[in-house]
């Protein structure tokens, strides 16, 4: 198993630039997540990792060897693609043992390595169909045998679960966080479903237009999101977005947006008057009449255990994750309040997160 | 109450369609299936008037085919020994004996060595510059391919003379090699234009998880797309050797004797000895066998290749 480390990546098509400038690191035995919308260049910088592309500038270091130049045949990692790539005239056991077979292994250790991987992924009973009449599933688990068997460095998991209905989706990906865990192999995955990338991953990196956006923890990037993108990008319904205008100063605890005075985190930044974005989740506004900053409801949608509720404010549309329990009559004006610790401060220009108390340790990309 | 059913056809459209392709195929095979039976006529029942359909069938024709023979006077053929085999017998009744054998062996061989040759030679090169174009950015990729495409645009004998004069200075009129090459270099286009379609196809993960799994590039490219462009390969082949195998112009012109295949051939037994159409006929369906016996081997991937690309997997 090892460590990725991943330095200014670059990687041009021509005149586009795909992945730009990229920086981060992929610690030993993580389940590490690449999540962006399509087209943001997560992809490609899988494909860069694991060889099958070159980068234009940058290093890839693979337990301490740049291995950016070389071919993916010399780098020792296994890739599972998102349409599962089996070698279709091939059957399973011999897809499996591929791999092997590669590198010279000698057969009665390829027939004994093969059949420890049936097992681990319960496909014993299939080693000798076909891959042509294997179900989504089953093919799925042949491509993760085909994986596993050769005891890489790493895995490339090119959005694995995007060829199966949802409903196996959640069994595969609990299955998968299993396996991972079991095995401790380092894993770099490529998601755009900012859920599996929260309920998988160990660490995420966000990518929009080829860039960096936030690196860290799931809590941190839900928490903590390090530029207006992230913060949209993540969390379902997304984070509301206060558009106004002010400054602030070092040590300042609260901002003021039409007239009403708002507690955040103590800001740690300085900024001039300027358009600003003050940010705050669904289930961090709370409707209470004696909130001093007002809305009027134009929508209440109800979710069983809670229901989102869609206000109209000066600054914009807000939506609300209450109790279900709670009254919201449509058209009705009620107060808010919202939890001040939880609370971010965009440049509206520049799309940056200022840095306050609670967001200090988070690494901004 | 009867079910009816919209995508289901009713019997009697079924009935309709049999009765319809029954018919087409009747007047489709009906040239081929007279070539057949002439070739197992006697000399006079193959131009008698009204035609005969219900006749004594005879090998003469394919006797005549396969060999040369001199007439003898009656007294000389008296005295000989009786003879040893079926051909004997058949050309004596004529009062000939057989001379030795014809050369339609070797001009049916010198079609085998240059049409399967051709075809062998235009899909080791199509299928690499098929994989190429598929795979690899090569520059001016297009203005190549739209190149490639435009040597089939003129009808290749317009280009006769010029090749005529060619094949003469290099020494290539009348050579194995010589028709070799022209058949490549007709078919070449058409084998890369269809292999790349096919390549296109083929999904490049599978290529890509090879050299993952440690593979080199053209490992990867003869374990993994060579197996799955067996479809495309060999419905191209069928169809370089189709042509490589029924050309006629170019053969007439630039071979006469080492490297004359059979199309230029079999015409000319219509001069040696009278109008000898039994063995045309013999020689026509022989001539036959090989494309047909080709085609239904590679048949099943011939189904699939043709319609290949129209439905997705």
């Amino acid at each position: 198993m090892a460590e990725i480390v991943i330095r200014n990546l670059r990687k041009e098509f021509g005149t586009f630039t795909a992945v730009k400038e990229s920086s981060f690191t992929i610690g030993n035995g993580e389940f590490f997540m690449l999540l962006g919308p399509s087209g943001c260049g997560k992809t490609t910088t899988l494909r860069m990792i694991a060889g099958l592309e070159l980068p234009t500038s940058g290093e890839i270091l693979i337990d301490g060897e740049d291995v950016s130049q070389k071919p993916a045949s010399q780098r020792d990692i296994a890739m599972v693609f998102q349409m599962f790539a089996l070698y279709p005239h091939m059957n399973v056991r011999k897809n499996i043992s591929y791999p092997l077979v590669s590198q010279g292994v000698p057969r009665a250790q390829v027939q004994a390595k093969v059949a420890e991987v049936a097992r681990i992924l319960g496909i014993e009973s299939i080693l000798d169909k076909p891959v042509s009449g294997l179900s989504g599933g089953d093919r799925q688990r042949v491509a993760l045998g085909r994986a596993i068997v050769r005891n890489p460095k790493a895995f490339m998991m090119d959005e694995p679960l995007g060829a199966l209905d949802a409903e196996f989706r959640e069994h595969m990906s609990e299955e998968l966080r299993a396996l991972h865990d079991r095995m401790g192999a380092t894993t770099v995955y490529v998601t755009h479903d900012q859920l599996e990338a929260m309920q998988m991953g160990d660490k995420i990196v966000v990518m929009n237009h080829g860039v960096v956006e936030q690196f860290g923890t799931p809590q941190e990037i839900y928490d903590h999101p390090a530029t207006l993108f992230v913060a949209d990008f993540i969390g379902s319904p997304s984070m509301n977005f206060l558009r106004f205008q002010g400054s602030f100063r070092p040590g300042d605890r609260a901002v003021t947006l039409g007239g009403v005075t708002m507690e955040t985190p103590e800001l740690q930044a300085e900024a001039g008057a300027r358009d600003l974005v003050l940010g705050v989740r669904p289930e961090h506004v709370t409707l209470v009449d004696s909130g001093a900053y007002r809305g009027r409801i134009i929508a209440a949608e109800y979710l069983g255990t809670t229901q989102i509720v869609t206000l109209d404010t000066s600054h914009g549309t807000i939506k609300a994750r209450a109790p279900a329990g709670q009254v919201a009559r449509v058209g009705e004006t009620v107060g808010m309040t919202f939890r001040a610790p939880t609370l971010a401060l965009f440049d509206a220009g520049s799309g940056r997160a200022f840095r306050t108390s609670a967001n200090a340790g988070v690494h901004h990309g | 109450m009867s079910a009816y059913s919209i995508t289901e056809p009713s019997r009697r459209a079924k009935l309709v369609a049999g009765v319809l392709v029954c018919l087409y195929a009747f007047i489709t095979l009906l040239p081929l299936l007279w070539i057949i039976s002439t070739g197992f006529k006697s000399g006079p029942d193959s131009i008698s008037y009204p035609p005969k359909v219900i006749f004594e069938p005879s090998l003469e024709g394919y006797v005549n085919l396969f060999t040369t023979r001199t007439r003898i006077a009656p007294e000389a053929l008296a005295e000989l020994p009786p003879p040893e085999t079926f051909y004997d017998k058949i050309v004596r009744e004529r009062d000939m004996v057989i001379a030795g054998p014809s050369r339609f062996g070797e001009r049916f061989m010198n079609s085998v060595i240059i049409g399967f040759g051709s075809t062998f030679l235009s899909i080791f090169l199509g299928t690499l510059a098929a994989y190429a174009f598929s795979r690899f950015k090569v520059p001016l990729k297009d203005d190549l391919l739209f190149f490639i495409l435009s040597t089939r645009m003129m009808p290749p004998i317009a280009v006769a003379i010029p090749i005529f004069l060619m094949y003469r200075e290099l020494g290539l009129s009348d050579t194995h090699l010589g028709m070799i090459l022209l058949y490549t270099g007709v078919n070449i286009s058409l084998a890369v234009w269809l292999l790349k379609g096919f390549i296109d196809e083929i999904p490049r993960e599978y290529e890509e998880a090879a050299l993952i799994d440690g593979y080199t590039r053209f490992q990867a490219f003869r374990k993994v797309v060579l197996p799955q462009a067996a479809t495309g390969i060999a419905s191209t082949a069928i169809f370089c050797l189709i042509f490589a195998w029924n050309e006629y112009a170019f053969a007439v012109l630039l071979t006469s004797g080492t490297a004359q295949t059979a199309p230029p051939f079999i015409p000319t037994i219509i001069g040696v000895g009278g109008q000898d159409w039994p063995a045309v006929a013999a020689g026509a369906t022989i001539f036959l066998l090989p494309v047909m016996i080709f085609t239904i081997l590679l048949r099943k991937h011939l189904l699939r290749g043709i319609t290949f690309g129209a439905v997705r997997k």
